[in-house]
C-alpha cells in the first residue's frame, strides 16, 4: 500500500512546494493591493521561456540568475504599466485589467514562440533520477520542499524583521493610513511584484523540470491553483500560503493516485468554495471586516 | 411624454427590423460561407452571452466568472437531446449508443438548454452567491472548471460521451440552410428583448440598486439573496442558450474548448462595451468577432510590399495587436464604447446619469 502510494505522495510535496512558491506572490499582492493579479500565472509561463532561449546560448550559473532578472523585470513592468494608473480606479477595474495582462501576455508568448510546445532544457543535478525506496523519482523531487522552506522562512523574516517588511505590513492594513505615515506605497508595491516575481521565477524552474513542455497558457492552471493554496492558507499569510500548497498538491496526486485524475483541477476548486463557506479567513488568516 | 416614448419604439422596431433584413441580404448575396456571414452568426452569438454577462456584472454588480460553463451546459443539453437516433449509435460509439433514447425538437432543445444551465446556476447559487466582489468571481471560475471535468467524466459517458466529440445535432447549416443569420438574429433578438424587458422593470431597478449600493437597497426593502439569486439564475439561462446557439455554430461539440480563456474574452468584450450597457456589448461582439475572425486576418500573414517584407507580421500577431489595443480601453477608456448608456437613450436630450462606474 505505502509503496504504490510513496510515488505519488513525492510528487504530491514536490508540486505542492512549486505551488508554494507561486502561491507567495498572489497572498503577498493580494495582502496588500486586494487584487486577484490573474497575469501571474502567464508571468511563470514567461519565466519558463526565458530559461528555454537563455539556456540554449549561455551556460546555466548565468542563464539562471538571468531568468530570475528578466521575469523580475516583467512583473515590475506589468505592474507599473497595467496596475498603477488604477491605484485609485474601483476594485474590479484592476481585475479586469489583470484579466487583460493575463490574455496579452498568452497571446504575445503564443506569438513569439509560434505556440508550439518548447522543450525545458535539463538544468545540471535538478533532472537527475534517483531512488527513494521503491520510488524512482528526480532530484528536483527532493530539492523543491528545502528550496520553498528556506524561501518562506527568508521571506518571513524580510517582512517580519525589516523596514521594507514593515512597510509592507503597514500598506496591508491600511493603504492610505500608510501612505499619511510617509510610506512610499508605490514602492511598496514594487517590491511586492518583484518578490512575487523572483519566487515564481525559481518555482517555475524546479515546476519545469518535472513537467518539460511550456506553452503559453500552461501557467493558467498552476496559477489558479496556487490562488487557491493562497486562499485556504489565509490570504496575506506566507506560511499559510505554503501549507495550502502543499496540502493541495499532496491531495491532487493522491487523486490521481485513486484513478480519479480528471478530478484533480476540480479538486481545488471544490476545496476552495468549502473554504470559502466555511472559514473565508483561510487556515491562518485575519479576521477582517468588511467596512460600511 | 407618453407619445415621445412610442415614437422611440416605432423608431428602435424599425432599426432593428432593418438589421434582420439586412443581414438576410447580405447572406443571400454573399453566400453561406463567406466571411461576413460567419461574422454576422458568431457575433449575434457572442451578443447573446455578452449580454447575459452583462446582466449580472453590469446590472447587478456581481462579479461572475463562470459564464464558460453554463454556456458548456446548455450547449451539451442541447446537443445531447437533438442528436438523430440514427446516428446515436456511432457518436456515442464508445458508449454502447449512450442512455438517452429520444431526440427532441431543435427549438425546444434550445429551451431546454436554457433550463438546465438555470438549475446548475440555481443549485450553484446558493452557496456561491454569499460570497462578495472577487471571491465570488474566483469560486465562480472554480465551478466552471469543476463542471467541465465533470462532464468529461468517463463514467457519466453514456450521457455526454465523456470526452469525446458530440457531432451529428442538428447545426446553422444543417438545420437552416440559406438563412443562418436570419435565424440565430431571430434567437437572439428574443432573448436580448426579454432581457432588456427584465432590465427595465422593477426587477431590473432593483438590481441596479444592488450594484451601485448593497447596503443602501437592502434598507429599501429590496431582497438580496433573493434578487441576486435572480439575475444570477437569469442570466445563465440565457448562456446556456448562447451556449446552445454556439455548439450548432460550431458544428461539433467538446468539454475541452469551454475554459476560462472563453470567459474571459466575454468579460473583455462586456467591458469593451460598456460595463452596464446592453447595445454596448452587442456593438463590442460584433466588433470583437469581426476584428479577430476577419479584419485583422491580414496582420497573421506575412506581407511583401515590394522588395520590403512588412515586419512583426507573422500568425499570432493579430491577438497580439487585439490585446493590446483591449488593454488600451481597459485602462485609459474605462466606460468602454457606451459607459452605461444605450444606443438609443443618445438621441434623447435627458442628461446622462452621473458617472456609476464600476464598483
Amino acid at each position: 500500500m505505502f509503496d504504490t502510494l510513496l510515488p505519488y505522495l513525492l510528487a504530491g510535496i514536490s508540486v505542492g512546494g512549486q505551488y508554494a512558491l507561486i502561491a507567495v506572490g498572489y497572498t503577498l499582492v493580494y495582502g496588500i493591493l486586494r487584487l486577484i493579479n490573474f497575469a501571474h500565472g502567464d508571468i511563470f509561463t514567461a519565466a519558463g521561456f526565458f530559461m528555454v532561449y537563455l539556456a540554449a546560448a549561455l551556460p546555466p550559473a548565468l542563464a539562471v540568475p538571468l531568468v530570475i532578472i528578466l521575469t523580475v523585470i516583467l512583473g515590475f513592468t506589468v505592474e507599473r504599466v497595467a496596475y498603477k494608473p488604477l491605484r485609485t480606479a474601483p476594485r474590479m477595474s484592476i481585475m479586469i485589467s489583470a484579466i487583460g495582462v493575463s490574455y496579452l501576455l498568452q497571446n504575445l508568448m503564443w506569438y513569439l514562440t509560434g505556440g508550439l510546445a518548447r522543450q525545458y532544457p535539463v538544468l545540471p543535478g535538478l533532472g537527475d533520477s534517483i531512488q527513494i525506496g521503491s520510488a524512482s523519482t528526480k532530484v528536483v523531487t527532493l530539492v523543491t520542499p528545502v528550496v520553498t522552506v528556506i524561501l518562506v522562512v527568508a521571506l518571513v523574516l524580510l517582512i517580519k524583521r525589516t523596514k521594507i517588511g514593515m512597510a509592507m505590513r503597514a500598506v496591508s492594513v491600511d493603504f492610505e493610513t500608510a501612505q499619511l505615515m510617509g510610506i512610499k506605497i508605490n514602492n511598496v508595491i514594487s517590491v511586492t511584484f518583484i518578490i512575487g516575481s523572483a519566487m515564481a521565477a525559481i518555482g517555475s524552474m524546479l515546476y519545469f523540470t518535472n513537467y518539460t513542455a511550456v506553452t503559453p497558457t500552461i501557467g493558467a492552471m498552476p496559477g489558479l491553483k496556487a490562488f487557491v493554496a493562497a486562499v485556504f492558507g489565509g490570504i496575506g499569510s506566507i506560511p499559510g500560503a505554503m501549507i495550502g500548497a502543499l496540502i493541495i498538491g499532496i491531495c491532487e496526486n493522491l487523486i490521481k493516485a485513486a484513478g480519479l485524475t480528471m478530478f484533480s483541477d476540480a479538486f481545488t476548486f471544490a476545496l476552495l468554495i468549502v473554504v470559502l463557506l466555511v472559514r473565508p479567513t483561510g487556515l491562518f488568516g485575519e479576521k477582517t471586516r468588511e467596512k460600511v | 411624454m407618453k407619445k415621445r416614448g412610442n415614437r422611440r419604439l416605432i423608431i428602435s422596431l424599425a432599426v432593428v427590423a432593418l438589421i434582420y433584413v439586412a443581414g438576410f441580404i447580405v447572406e443571400q448575396t454573399c453566400g453561406s460561407k463567406s466571411m461576413a456571414v460567419t461574422v454576422l452568426q458568431k457575433g449575434a452569438v457572442y451578443a447573446l452571452i455578452a449580454v447575459s454577462m452583462n446582466l449580472l456584472n453590469g446590472f447587478t454588480g456581481l462579479f461572475s466568472l463562470g459564464q464558460a460553463g453554463f454556456m458548456l451546459i446548455g450547449a451539451y443539453s442541447y446537443a445531447i437531446l437533438t442528436i438523430p437516433m440514427a446516428k446515436r449509435a456511432a457518436v456515442y460509439q464508445y458508449y454502447d449508443g449512450g442512455i438517452v433514447q429520444f431526440t427532441i425538437g431543435m427549438i425546444p432543445a434550445l429551451l431546454v438548454a436554457g433550463i438546465v444551465a438555470a438549475l446548475f446556476a440555481a443549485l450553484i447559487g446558493m452557496p456561491v452567491l454569499r460570497l462578495k466582489g472577487d471571491y465570488l468571481a474566483i469560486a465562480t471560475l472554480g465551478f466552471a472548471e469543476i463542471i467541465r471535468a465533470f462532464i468529461q467524466w468517463d463514467a457519466i459517458g453514456p450521457l455526454t460521451n465523456g470526452s469525446n466529440l458530440l457531432k451529428t445535432y442538428p447545426t446553422l447549416k444543417t438545420a437552416m440552410p440559406g438563412n443562418t443569420v436570419l435565424f440565430t438574429f431571430i434567437v437572439v433578438g428574443i432573448c436580448i428583448g426579454l432581457i432588456l424587458l427584465l432590465i427595465n422593470s422593477t426587477y431590473g431597478r432593483a438590481f441596479k440598486a444592488i450594484r451601485d449600493d448593497e447596503i443602501a437597497a437592502e434598507a429599501m426593502g429590496i431582497n438580496l439573496f433573493h434578487h441576486k439569486q435572480m439575475a444570477f439564475v437569469i442570466s445563465c439561462f440565457f448562456a446556456g442558450i448562447g451556449g446552445a446557439l454556439l455548439a450548432m455554430y460550431q458544428g461539433t461539440l467538446q468539454a475541452n474548448g469551454f475554459k476560462s480563456a472563453m470567459t474571459y474574452e466575454i468579460l473583455l468584450i462586456v467591458v469593451i462595451g460598456g460595463l452596464g450597457s446592453v447595445s454596448g456589448s452587442i456593438i463590442a461582439s460584433f466588433l470583437f468577432i469581426a476584428c479577430s475572425e476577419w479584419w485583422l486576418r491580414f496582420l497573421d500573414t506575412e506581407t511583401m510590399i515590394g522588395d520590403f517584407k512588412v515586419p512583426l507580421l507573422a500568425p499570432g500577431f493579430r491577438m497580439v495587436a487585439f490585446s493590446v489595443v483591449i488593454m488600451v480601453v481597459v485602462l485609459f477608456f474605462r466606460k468602454g464604447i457606451m459607459g452605461d448608456r444605450e444606443l438609443w437613450d443618445l438621441g434623447s436630450r435627458r442628461k446622462a446619469k452621473g458617472g456609476s462606474d464600476i464598483k
